[in-house]
C-alpha cells in the first residue's frame, strides 16, 4: 500500500536527507547561540571603548592582555579589540540586521503581492511594472543611492535592505496566490460565500508559505552579504560598533604587513555564516519545489 | 519584427524619461538643489551666477525642462572635487569598468558552461556533487573579502600579480584599453577573477539546471534515436537549446557585473566609474553621483533592450511569430 | 502455407522474454515482463495497450533508448540474429537511425524546436551516409518529395512550429526512411493528429511498408487502428503480451478476456441505444502488482487458478495466450 505521511513530516525528512543541509543546520545553531550568548561567552565587551586597551593592537593570535587577564585567542585589531569577542558581537550585527530586514520586508512584500493578487487590474499592473523596474536593478547601487541620500548607521542599513528587498516576497506572493485563487478549493469556499479577503488570508496565504519561506531565507544570506559590504565600504555601520564588514576593512591596511588575522577571522566567520544559510536555503528550495516532489 | 523593435524602443526611451523625472524630483526633495548642484564654496556673486545659469530660478517644470535638455546634451554639472564636467568624468572612466566587467563574465562563461554541462549531464557524478556544494560556496562568498584574500595570496605571499591599479594601456577606437597589453593583463587578473567568482557560480548552476531540463526531452531521445554520435547530441541539441535562455540571463548579469564592479574597484584601486561614484559619495560630489545615476539608467535600459533582441533572434519560435 | 512462411523466411526481429524495469526511490517498477515477439520483413505488427502497459517502454527497449532509472534487466532482443542487448553504445548507434528507425507520438516535442528541418534531416543523412551538406540536403529533399509532400524546399527551410502537425509527422516518417531500415517502431505516430489525417498517414506508411519490404511495429491503444493496418497484433496488459496472433484470429475469435473487453468497448461494435461496454476496475499500479494474472481482478472468468501467472499458451504456430480460461465466451 502506498505510505501516506503528513506532508510536514515528508518535507522534514526529505530535507533532511541531504548531509550537507545537516551541516548547515548545525552551524547555524551554533552561530546563533554564540550570537545570542555573547555578552557571556567572550572576555570583553568591544563595543565599550573602556575595555580596550590601544596597546594591545595588532597583537598576534594567542597572546596575552597587556594586564595578564585573558589570552588573545584570535588577536586583536588595529584598536586593540579581542577578535573573538569583536567576531561574536559582529556576528549578533550581521543576524539581527539580516534576520530583520528580511522580516521586514517579508511581512510589507507579502502584503503588497497578496493586495496586487486581490485588486487585480490596473492596480495590480502598477505594482508589478513597479516591483519589475525595482528588482532588474542591482542591489549595491541601489544601496549606494539610498545610502548617499540617508548617510550611514545601521538603521539606514536596515530600511535599505528592506527596500531593496521586499520586492522578491511580493512578485512570489502575488504569483503564488494568482496560481492559488484558481484553485477549486477557492472556488468552492467562494461558493460557500466566504468573503475573497478570508479566502486570501486563511487559505491562499498558508499555501504561499513555501516558496516565501525559500526566499527568505535565501534573502537573509543576501542581506548579511550586502551589510557587510556597505559597512566594509564604510557607508554602514559606525566605527565604534564594527560589524563584521568593519572589521574586515579596518584589517585591510595591515595585509601587507603579514598581520593577516584582522581580516582573515572576521572573512571566515562571514564566510562560514553565509554559507550555512544558503545550505540550509538551498535544500529548503529543493524539498519545498512541487516540480521536483512526485 | 520591425514593429516590435519600434515598440520595444519606445518602451525603453519612456522608462528612461520615467527616470530623468524621478531623479529630478529627488533632487529637489532631498535638499536645496542649489547647494547640491553647485557647491558651497562659492561667493555670492558667483552663487548668483551659477543659479542663473542652470536656471534654478525658474519655476518648477521650467527646471525640468532645462534639466533634460542639458541631460541630452551631457551638461549635468560640475563636479566639485574634481572641477570637470560630470559626465564627462564619467565616460572617461567607464571603459575601464567595461573590461573589467566583460573579463569577469566571459571567465564566468567559459568556466561555468563547460562544468555546468557536465554537472548536468551526469547529476550524481561526484565531481558533480562537489562542483554543486562548492557552487553554493562560491556564490555565498562575500566578494570584498575573497578580494583580499586572493590579494594575499598572489600579491603579497607570492608575489606573481600586482595588487593594485590598472596596466599600461594601448588605443582602439579611440579609447584606452589595457587588455591590449601584457601589463594590462597582468593587472586585469586578479580583479576579474574575483568579479567573476560569484558569476561562476551562478553560470554553473544555471546551466546545470537547463541541462537537466532539456535531456529528458523528447527531442533528444529523437536525436539519439537517428544514431546521431553523443558528441552532436551533446553539443548540437542539448547545449544549444540550453544556452538560449541562458544567454539572456548572462546578458543582464552584466549589468550586474558593471554594478559589483564597484565593491573590487574599489579595493583594486581601480580606475573605474564604479571607485569614481564610492569617493564621490563619500566626499559629498552630488553632480557626479547624479551623473552616475543617469548613465547607469541608460546603460540598464539599453542592455535590457539588448537583450530583448537577442533573445527574438535566437530563438525562432519567438522570432517567426509575428511573420506567419 | 501459412506455416511456411513462417518456417522459411528469417525474422527479422525476435524478442525473447525481454524484462525492462525502472529502479526509482519508491522502488523497482517492472514495466515490461518476459514480453516475446517475432516479426518478418515486410509484416505489419500491431502492439496494443492502454497506457502503462509498458507497450512504449517495450518500442524503447528495443531500440536502446530506455532511460535511467530503466534498464534491460533480462532477455534477447534478436535483430537479424544479432543480440541488441550485447551490443556496445557504438555498434547499437549504427543501427540506429539506419537499419531500426523510430517514430515518435508527438512530432512537436521530437524534432528541436530551434532547428531547421533541413539541420534535422541532414545531421541524420550524414550520422550513417558520409556525404557532403550539399547531397545529404538533396537525399532530404528527395525522400520528402518520395513521401508526397509538396514543396520539399520550403518544408526544409522551415522550423517545425511553422508546420502543420500531419506534417511535422510526415517529416518524422521521412527521417525515419533516409536510410531505408529493416525495421520501423512507430509508437502512437497518428494519436496527436487529426482523425481525416491519421487515416491519410495510416494509408501513406502502409504503403511505403509494402513497397520497400520493411518490418513495422505499430504501437497503439486504439484497437480499430489495428484492424486495418495490422496484419499480426499483440495485446500488452501491465507489462506482458496477454495474447498474439494474425490480426483476424485475435479480432474475430479473442481468447483473453481483456482482448474481448477491448474489442467490445469500441463504439462501432455497439448498438445504438446501448450502453457502452467498458471493462471494470482500472489497470494496477505497477508499484503494488499482484501475484498471479494481474487482470484477474476485472476479470469475470476468475477463478483460484488465477493466482498463479499463466504462461503464454500456443494454441497453433504464432497464436498464442496467457490465460487459464482462453476463449471462454462471457456473459452467456
Amino acid at each position: 500500500m502506498i505510505r501516506v505521511e503528513s506532508l510536514w513530516q515528508r518535507g522534514v525528512l526529505d530535507f533532511l536527507r541531504s548531509p550537507m543541509a545537516i551541516v548547515g543546520l548545525l552551524i547555524l545553531a551554533v552561530i546563533v547561540l554564540a550570537a545570542l550568548f555573547a555578552p557571556w561567552i567572550t572576555p570583553q565587551n568591544p563595543y565599550d571603548l573602556m575595555q580596550l586597551d590601544v596597546l594591545d593592537a595588532r597583537l598576534a593570535p594567542g597572546a596575552t592582555s597587556g594586564e595578564g587577564h585573558y589570552t588573545y585567542w584570535l588577536g586583536t585589531d588595529g584598536q586593540g579589540r579581542d577578535l573573538y569577542s569583536a567576531i561574536v558581537y559582529g556576528l549578533r550585527i550581521s543576524l539581527l540586521v539580516g534576520v530583520g530586514s528580511a522580516l521586514i520586508a517579508a511581512v510589507i512584500g507579502t502584503l503588497v503581492g497578496l493586495v496586487s493578487a486581490y485588486a487585480g487590474g490596473w492596480v495590480d499592473a502598477l505594482l508589478m511594472r513597479l516591483v519589475d523596474l525595482l528588482l532588474s536593478f542591482p542591489g549595491i547601487l541601489m544601496a549606494l543611492m539610498i545610502l548617499a541620500w540617508l548617510g550611514k548607521g545601521v538603521g539606514n542599513v536596515v530600511l535599505t535592505l528592506v527596500v531593496l528587498e521586499w520586492a522578491y516576497y511580493a512578485r512570489t506572493a502575488r504569483g503564488q496566490a494568482l496560481v492559488e485563487s484558481r484553485r477549486e478549493y477557492v472556488e468552492a469556499a467562494r461558493g460557500q460565500g466566504i468573503s475573497r479577503w478570508r479566502i486570501l488570508v486563511g487559505h491562499i496565504l498558508p499555501n504561499c508559505l513555501p516558496p516565501l519561506i525559500v526566499i527568505g531565507a535565501l534573502q537573509i544570506a543576501r542581506a548579511i552579504t550586502l551589510e557587510a559590504t556597505l559597512s566594509f565600504l564604510g557607508l554602514g555601520v559606525p566605527i565604534t560598533e564594527p560589524s563584521l564588514g568593519l572589521l574586515i576593512a579596518n584589517g585591510f591596511q595591515f595585509m601587507l604587513g603579514d598581520e593577516y588575522w584582522i581580516s582573515v577571522f572576521p572573512g571566515l566567520a562571514l564566510l562560514l555564516t553565509i554559507v550555512a544559510i544558503n545550505l540550509v536555503g538551498d535544500r529548503l528550495r529543493d524539498v519545498l519545489n512541487p516540480r521536483l516532489q512526485r | 519584427m520591425s514593429l516590435w523593435l519600434l515598440r520595444r524602443v519606445g518602451q525603453a526611451v519612456l522608462v528612461m524619461l520615467l527616470m530623468t523625472v524621478i531623479v529630478f524630483v529627488g533632487l529637489n526633495a532631498i535638499g536645496n538643489p542649489v547647494d547640491i548642484l553647485i557647491g558651497e564654496d562659492l561667493n555670492q556673486a558667483e552663487r548668483v551666477q551659477a543659479i542663473a545659469r542652470l536656471g534654478l530660478d525658474q519655476p518648477l517644470w521650467q527646471q525640468y525642462i532645462t534639466f533634460l535638455n542639458g541631460a541630452t546634451h551631457g551638461h549635468l554639472g560640475k563636479s566639485f572635487v574634481h572641477h570637470e564636467d560630470a559626465l564627462q568624468l564619467i565616460l572617461q572612466r567607464l571603459p575601464a569598468t567595461f573590461e573589467l566587467a566583460f573579463s569577469a563574465l566571459l571567465m564566468a562563461i567559459v568556466i561555468g558552461v563547460p562544468l555546468g554541462l557536465f554537472a548536468g549531464l551526469y547529476p550524481d557524478h561526484f565531481a558533480s556533487r562537489l562542483m554543486m556544494t562548492g557552487s553554493i560556496v562560491g556564490f555565498s562568498l562575500p566578494s570584498f573579502w575573497v578580494a583580499l584574500m586572493l590579494i594575499m595570496l598572489f600579491s603579497v605571499h607570492l608575489g606573481w600579480l600586482p595588487a593594485s591599479g590598472r596596466g599600461a594601456t594601448r588605443e582602439w577606437l579611440g579609447i584606452q584599453w589595457s587588455w591590449l597589453t601584457l601589463d594590462g593583463w597582468q593587472h586585469l587578473l586578479l580583479p576579474a577573477l574575483n568579479l567573476a567568482l560569484f558569476k561562476i557560480s551562478l553560470v554553473l548552476r544555471l546551466t546545470r539546471a537547463g541541462v537537466r531540463e532539456i535531456l529528458p526531452q523528447d527531442f533528444v531521445k529523437f536525436a539519439r534515436a537517428k544514431g546521431l554520435s553523443p558528441l552532436r547530441v551533446t553539443l548540437m541539441h542539448v547545449l544549444r537549446n540550453t544556452l538560449i535562455p541562458l544567454v539572456t540571463v548572462l546578458g543582464l548579469e552584466l549589468g550586474s557585473t558593471i554594478a559589483y564592479a564597484v565593491v573590487t574597484e574599489s579595493i583594486f584601486a581601480w580606475p573605474g566609474a564604479g571607485k569614481l561614484i564610492l569617493d564621490s559619495i563619500n566626499t559629498l560630489d552630488r553632480p557626479v553621483v547624479v551623473a552616475y545615476l543617469m548613465v547607469v539608467v541608460v546603460i540598464f535600459v539599453s542592455l535590457n533592450l539588448l537583450v530583448d533582441v537577442l533573445y527574438r533572434l535566437l530563438d525562432p519560435r519567438v522570432r517567426l511569430e509575428g511573420a506567419q | 502455407m501459412k506455416a511456411l512462411e513462417n518456417a522459411v523466411l528469417p525474422a527479422t526481429l525476435e524478442v525473447r522474454n525481454l524484462c525492462t524495469s525502472f529502479h526509482t526511490r519508491d522502488g523497482i517498477l517492472p514495466a515490461v515482463r518476459d514480453v516475446s515477439l517475432r516479426l518478418q520483413p515486410g509484416r505489419i505488427l500491431g502492439l496494443v495497450g492502454e497506457s502503462g502497459s509498458g507497450k512504449s517502454v517495450t518500442g524503447f527497449s528495443i531500440l536502446g533508448l530506455v532511460d535511467a532509472p530503466g534498464r534491460i534487466s533480462g532477455g534477447e532482443i534478436l535483430f537479424q540474429g544479432r543480440d541488441l542487448v550485447k551490443l556496445r553504445p557504438a555498434q547499437l548507434r549504427q543501427l540506429q537511425g539506419n537499419r531500426i528507425a523510430m517514430i515518435f507520438q508527438d512530432p512537436m516535442m521530437t524534432l528541436n524546436p530551434v532547428l531547421r528541418i533541413d539541420t534535422q534531416m541532414i545531421e541524420a543523412v550524414r550520422a550513417h551516409n558520409p556525404m557532403s551538406q550539399r547531397e545529404a540536403r538533396q537525399h532530404a529533399c528527395d525522400t520528402l518529395a518520395s513521401m508526397g509532400i509538396a514543396s520539399p524546399e520550403e518544408r526544409l527551410r522551415a522550423y517545425p512550429h511553422q508546420l502543420s502537425g500531419g506534417m511535422r509527422q510526415r517529416v518524422a516518417i521521412a527521417i525515419a526512411l533516409l536510410h531505408r531500415p529493416d525495421l520501423i517502431i512507430a509508437d502512437e505516430p497518428t494519436t496527436a493528429l487529426d482523425v481525416t489525417i491519421q487515416a491519410q498517414i495510416l494509408g501513406e506508411v502502409q504503403k511505403l511498408v509494402r513497397e520497400q519490404g520493411t518490418a513495422l511495429i505499430w504501437i497503439t491503444h486504439d484497437l480499430s487502428v489495428v484492424a486495418g493496418l495490422a496484419d499480426d497484433v499483440a495485446v500488452m496488459y501491465a507489462g506482458r503480451i496477454v495474447e498474439q496472433g494474425r490480426v483476424d484470429d485475435v479480432l474475430d475469435r479473442p481468447l483473453h478476456p481483456y482482448t474481448q473487453g477491448l474489442i467490445d468497448s469500441l463504439p462501432s461494435r455497439n448498438q445504438r441505444g446501448q450502453r457502452l461496454r467498458q471493462i471494470p476496475g482500472m489497470a494496477p499500479d505497477l508499484r503494488s502488482m499482484p501475484p498471479g494474472c494481474a487482470f484477474a481482478e476485472r476479470c469475470s472468468r476468475v477463478s483460484s487458478a488465477c493466482i498463479e501467472q499463466p504462461q503464454p499458451l500456443e494454441i497453433e504456430p504464432g497464436r498464442s495466450v496467457r490465460c487459464f480460461h482462453p476463449g471462454v465466451a462471457h456473459g452467456e
